[in-house]
């Protein structure tokens, strides 16, 4: 065995307690954007559309709306919380410093199956493109589950190398991807002299009403999930008081155009009846506007979109489970890095099995209606937790990289978001609703009763923090 | 056979290829390093550092 130690003045992720090797300190704000716009900008590509499903086009434009005010609540309050909290584990480290560890427990777990499932429902949705194509080109019949298992291991192998490749090809795909919208929208927009857009004679009332609308919700969050996992590079980035929110914020204003755009495009194009239902939508559109090109950029762009987002759910599934076994919340096997590649290698080998067995033997919306409903805890955790972080560390306590306007106004907005899509999501899964939470108090207990013995109190609170208020 | 049928064998073993690289190179660093240097990150280290928090 070699006692390896890298411990030098200049070499990242070493420090005063004894640290011989950490994650690398590579990443500039553009990685950070590429990591949360691209885990995200899949759910433009395909899944909105099922909002226009349930409540017609001005109800999946609503939802785009106030989905894309909770997100920018969520964007806003991490890019403060993180920026101060600048560590694997997202939003995980913070509840474990701010809340505490019960919290932190339940978060850590709403992060890693919220990105796992994702990535399996990513991994699903490459073969069923791959398919598309076969199909297209007189194939039928075509096996998609190598296809599946080779997005989940070249992406997995990509992630294992190191960060700043796994994030340089999520930035340039995402590039990609993000310009194949803009395009389409321009190719067949009237201010440039499109004339395929039929908006009046297309557009219908509210088919069910204000019910409808608040039924859009559940699917209006897929044009912005996933936002949030920009703070799980919060180790990995050079410069986290500048980068995170810089790249956090530039993302959320990136998705809030795609969103807009894509609903503009689509629903200019398709009858609700159709758009509702359809599982790729902006290649649809790009066919139905009769451009070859647009159709083979927008196909390009629906598999480029869906391999960064499995790609960033990989990044950070790891990161956090990485965090809870470096702080024996989980077995702390989990908690290495790999000393040349410095990467959390044992957390995302782990996860790579459990993303296989979910994308081989789950359906679909089974997969995705996990994901979206531990997204939705965690948004519900963030309003409490920026509440009690302004309370515990004033603004003059802490410096903050970024400080959220009209504090609390955009944590109750946030709550109050959550509660209504909370609402929407139980009417149309109940029965997962409340099997995931029954879940959740289940692994609380286990946490409380025995996990938490093993746990060393003292040594999980790194943060140079002052003490806080009122203790 | 077409060039389907062939790309589904070649996504087969290009999967494999990946699993195995990782699955070796896994095997390779933990035999390699010891526990204490693979398990020896701690957060926030950069930030004891760096980091003041002073306003």
């Amino acid at each position: 065995m070699t006692d390896f130690d890298i411990t030098s003045g200049e070499a990242d992720g070493m420090g005063p307690r004894g640290a011989k090797v950490g994650l690398l300190r590579v990443l500039g704000p553009a990685h950070v954007w590429a990591l949360g716009v691209g885990i995200v900008l899949v759910g433009e590509y395909m899944g909105w559309n099922f909002a226009v499903g349930k409540g017609g086009a001005y109800a999946a434009l609503i939802a785009c709306w106030f989905a894309g005010l909770l997100y920018s609540c969520v964007a806003m309050i991490d890019s403060e919380v993180t920026s101060t909290v600048a560590a694997a584990g997202g939003q995980y480290t913070q509840a474990k410093h701010i809340v505490g560890p019960l919290m932190a427990f339940n978060v850590g777990l709403y992060l890693v199956f919220a990105y796992t499932m994702l990535e399996a429902a990513n991994a699903i949705t490459v073969g069923f493109l791959i398919d598309t194509v076969a199909v297209m080109s007189g194939h039928d019949g075509l096996d998609q589950r190598p296809f599946i298992v080779l997005a989940i291991m070249f992406l997995a192998w990509l992630n294992y190398r190191g960060v700043l490749a796994t994030l340089t090809f999520s930035l340039v795909i995402t590039a990609i991807a993000f310009s194949a919208i803009i395009i389409l929208f321009l190719a067949t927009s009237p201010i440039f002299g499109g004339d395929v857009l039929r908006h009046k004679e297309l557009i219908t009332d509210l088919p069910y009403g204000w019910l409808g609308i608040l039924a859009a919700m559940h699917f209006g969050l897929w044009y912005y999930l996933g936002i949030e996992g920009t703070t799980q590079a919060a180790e990995e980035v050079r410069s986290p008081a500048r980068a995170l929110p810089f790249g956090t914020l530039a993302g959320i204003m990136t998705l809030l155009i795609a969103a807009t755009l894509t609903w503009y495009v689509c629903v200019g194009l398709m009858p609700w009846e159709y758009l509702g239902q359809a599982g790729v939508p902006l290649f649809d559109a790009a066919r139905l506007s009769g451009s070859t090109f647009l159709m083979i950029l927008l196909g390009i762009g629906t598999l480029f979109a869906t391999l960064a987002s499995a790609n960033g759910c990989i990044n950070d599934a790891s990161r956090a489970w990485f965090a809870m076994g470096r702080d024996h919340y989980l077995p702390s096997w989990f908690g290495a890095v790999h000393p040349v590649y410095r990467t959390p290698y044992r957390s995302i080998i782990f996860l790579v099995p459990i993303a296989l067995i979910f994308a081989l033997g789950a359906p679909l919306d089974q997969v995705i209606t996990f994901s979206i409903l531990s997204g939705l805890l965690e948004y519900t955790f963030m309003p409490i937790n920026v509440i009690l972080f302004r309370k515990k560390w004033p603004l003059d306590t802490i410096k903050r990289g970024y400080e959220h306007p009209f504090h609390p106004l955009p944590a109750i907005v946030l709550l109050c978001l959550c509660g209504i899509a909370f609402f929407a999501v139980f009417l149309g899964y109940g029965t997962q609703l409340v099997a995931m939470i029954v879940f959740y108090v289940i692994v609380s207990l286990w946490f409380h009763f025995w996990r938490y013995r093993f746990v060393r109190r003292a040594e999980q609170f790194t943060m140079p923090w002052p003490r806080p208020q009122g203790y | 056979m077409d060039i389907w049928n062939i790309m589904e064998y070649a996504a087969w073993a290009l999967a494999a290829i990946f699993g195995l690289i990782i699955v070796a190179d896994w095997l390779r660093t933990d035999s390699t390093y010891s526990e204490d240097v693979l398990m020896s990150s701690r957060e926030g280290e950069l930030e004891a550092m760096t980091e003041e928090h002073k306003i």
